[in-house]
């Protein structure tokens, strides 16, 4: 057993309203410099879609992930050997227009136009080539609240095995938000690809980066990212990706797009896992085995051997406590209603979602819809949202997992209602669902209440243990690109190596308890 | 000095010079500026054949270059190779791969002078390298027949002057008499080829330096850790 701890993520897809603030403050943080105006580490799709960039979920035409091949784990995208041969043009790159031509508007013009009959306009420019475009034929979140026609959102991958004529008609059809930022997965297929091996797994928390300096630009992380989550900066020629917002993450406050979550749908917390079951574990023969194998890998933190072993590894007390109070833990692994997006990719996923309730409440007003023991809460199968979808998203396409996760939405919905209206504690439903009152209560307060502390549990980086001298580190360098902060790579420099840091007495003076 | 005695002399220790010190200061403070610079993204059409064609014939043709002027003439005799057959192997192979490379080079020429997207984001020293390298292959090029010529005479004494000239630069004993025999397209083809080394460390060629051929045997996972040991 090998503990290793992860920063890890779940968005709760029941309250998301798709306002996109958390990809505003994302992008205003992170992206909006030159190259990557159309990059977007966190994106909101309306689902069903065909997302961004277009049709990012088929892996027949990106070549995303792993694959079984004679048994054993190899990337979709091909071996090592046929990596470097097709490093001169990698035929899997997607292209700007699958994401979409980055734009402004000419505005001045509105300001500048001489006087005439017709009100002037701002006329749409191109941020790569400066040129005013004819039209916009595609933009960031295109399909926005079902926009377009449906036999071209219908292209979802996730509506594979399901009548997609049946859900195109007006009165059946369904949707859904689906946030995405990078999973910083455990068995990241990104990494994997990258020739030069400058991404990498941080040992501490595991957020994944990219060596700004390291990275050469041979693209191969671009296509073999099955979300499509690492992006070619055209301008400064290397990949850029999310990164877990982790300056702020090391100060123990949450990612900019947890923080900023309008309806709080957005969790932060440790989970502990065993690094030496990955490749057993994303190696399931049954592509439906692999969200229950995930499950596996998470070592209980409350286990008293998983503790010696943590600590051995040296992971701190604070993390312990961390990841006992993880929010990713209770909803993953002790309410069983998070899940993995698309654990058929092997990557191992480290964002897990909340499937969203689907009530058609017009209908069930009309007594036209079964409802429960309570006459007033829906039953799972009668949601808007077709159950396969659900799956064909999180769990490989398996009902069974979503249909509980449902069910014990549902009942614990059931459960308040019978509190708070009738004023005694009907668990008919809990009991139906095999959950406890105490769960259903704790369900309750993370999910609807969803109290800042309860959905943030971040232990703070330590700083101590990374830095020999932190104190003189501090006030050195800021955070840039470029080379003003580099102290260069080779052993032997033309040039002397410059002063790290301003020099400090190492010798500590002794502490005031200590007499 | 005149000019002849410059250029074969004295520029190709110049050229060389720039090429290593060059690279070595930039990759030393300009790690973010060292790439493959790929435009890929922003148009893929023809990529496949015209990438591919280009480098796998420059690739060729620079180890071509390499085994062919510099291996001492009496290494090619103690391996039986002669004169007259070293010189074939250098028109054929310099034909089929000058060709392939000059095919691929063409089409990411006009991809990079022609295409919107591609041209707009280009630096000057991108346009610029990629019109010398393909001026420098097809003057490469060029000197083909006049090497059938000498073939047919079987004379291989031009190739064997370019031979001992770049070995004379190499251990450095620069003899630039050693050219005074040979066609004048010959030499305009060395002045090309020296300046591709003079430029190298300003331009995105510097990504020849970092070919990955490490990643044949890394695991596919890489975890950094931060706490000092």
């Amino acid at each position: 057993m090998k503990v290793r701890a992860q920063f890890a993520f779940v968005f709760n897809l029941d309250k998301c309203i798709g306002c996109h603030t958390c990809s505003v403050t994302c992008k205003n943080v992170w992206t909006n410099r030159k190259g990557v105006e159309y990059a977007w580490f966190n994106n909101v799709e309306s689902k069903p879609g065909v997302g961004y960039p277009k049709q990012w979920e088929n892996q027949e035409v990106w070549k995303g992930g792993w694959e079984l091949k004679n048994g054993k784990l190899e990337l979709k995208s091909g071996s090592r050997t046929s990596k470097l041969l097709n490093i001169f043009a990698n035929p899997d790159m997607p292209e700007i227009d699958d994401y979409y031509e980055p734009f402004t508007y000419n505005y001045a013009h509105l300001q500048n136009a001489p006087l005439s009959e017709a009100t002037p306009t701002a006329r749409p420019i191109s941020q790569i080539t400066g040129e005013s475009m004819e039209k916009i034929k595609w933009g960031p979140n295109w399909e926005d609240d079902l926009a377009g026609e449906y036999h071209k959102r219908s292209k979802d991958k996730n509506m594979d095995n399901i009548q997609k004529e049946m859900y195109g008609q007006f009165e059946n059809t369904f949707h859904m938000y689906l946030p995405r930022i990078c999973n910083h997965c455990l068995n990241a297929s990104c990494v994997a690809a990258c020739p030069s091996g400058s991404i990498y797994k941080r040992e501490e928390d595991g957020i994944v980066l990219v060596d700004q300096d390291k990275c050469r630009g041979w693209r191969m992380c671009v296509s073999s990212c099955p979300y499509k989550k690492v992006f070619y900066n055209w301008e400064s020629g290397k990949a850029e990706k999310c990164i877990g917002c982790y300056p702020r993450v090391e100060s123990g406050m949450p990612t900019v797009c947890s923080e900023s979550c309008v309806g709080r749908i957005r969790y932060n917390g440790i989970m502990l896992y065993d690094a030496d079951r990955i490749e057993e574990l994303a190696s399931m023969e049954n592509e439906q085995d692999l969200y229950e194998a995930q499950c596996k890998i998470f070592l209980d933190p409350n286990d008293p051997e998983v503790i010696a072993a943590a600590r051995a590894e040296g992971i701190n007390e604070d993390w312990l406590d961390a990841a006992r109070k993880s929010p990713i833990w209770k909803m993953a692994m002790d309410w069983k209603i998070a899940f993995p997006m698309h654990p058929e990719f092997r990557t191992l996923p480290m964002v897990w979602y909340v499937p969203p309730l689907s009530p058609v409440q017009s209908q069930i007003d009309q007594g036209n819809l079964p409802v429960g023991p309570d006459g007033a809460i829906p039953v799972s199968g009668t949601m808007r949202l077709p159950i396969e979808y659900l799956a064909n998203l999180l769990t490989a396409g398996k009902t069974a997992p979503i249909e509980s996760a449902l069910n014990r939405l549902i009942a614990m919905r059931s459960y308040q209602r019978s509190v708070h209206v009738e004023g005694v504690a009907d668990t008919r439903a809990l009991d139906a669902a095999g959950i406890t009152e105490d769960q259903a209560k704790e369900m309750y307060r993370y999910l609807a209440i969803a109290n800042y502390e309860d959905r943030f549990v971040i232990p703070t980086g330590h700083t101590e243990e990374t830095l020999d001298d932190a104190f003189g580190f501090q006030g050195q360098n800021g955070f840039s690109f470029g080379n003003d902060s580099s102290h260069g790579v080779s052993k032997i420099t033309l040039f002397p190596r410059r002063r790290k840091e301003t020099v400090e007495p190492k010798e500590l003076a002794p502490s005031s308890d200590n007499s | 000095m005149d000019l002849h005695n410059f250029l074969y002399g004295v520029y190709p220790y110049i050229a060389l010079s720039v090429f290593l010190l060059g690279s070595w200061l930039r990759f030393d403070r300009e790690q973010y500026t060292w790439k493959s610079d790929s435009s890929q993204l922003l148009s893929k059409a023809n990529m496949r054949l015209g990438s591919n064609l280009f480098h796998v014939g420059i690739i060729a043709i620079f180890f071509g270059h390499a085994v062919g002027l510099l291996t001492p003439h009496s290494w090619f005799q103690a391996l039986g190779v002669s004169d007259m057959a070293h010189q074939m192997v250098a028109i054929v192979a310099g034909s089929i791969f000058g060709v392939m490379c000059l095919v691929g080079g063409a089409i990411l020429w006009v991809r990079r002078m022609l295409n919107q997207r591609v041209s707009a984001v280009s630096r000057a020293s991108d346009k610029f390298i990629l019109t010398w390298l393909l001026i420098t292959l097809m003057i490469g090029l060029s000197t083909i027949p006049v090497s059938i010529g000498h073939a047919n005479h079987g004379n291989p004494a031009v190739m064997i002057a370019l031979a001992e000239w770049a070995q004379s630069i190499v251990y450095l004993r620069p003899d630039p008499s050693l050219l005074s025999g040979v066609d004048t397209i010959f030499k305009v083809h060395l002045f090309f080829g020296m300046t591709v080394f003079l430029v190298f460390p300003f331009t995105r060629l510097v990504h020849v330096w970092s070919a990955p051929f490490g990643y044949i045997a890394r695991p596919y996972q890489i975890v950094r850790s931060k706490r000092f040991r």
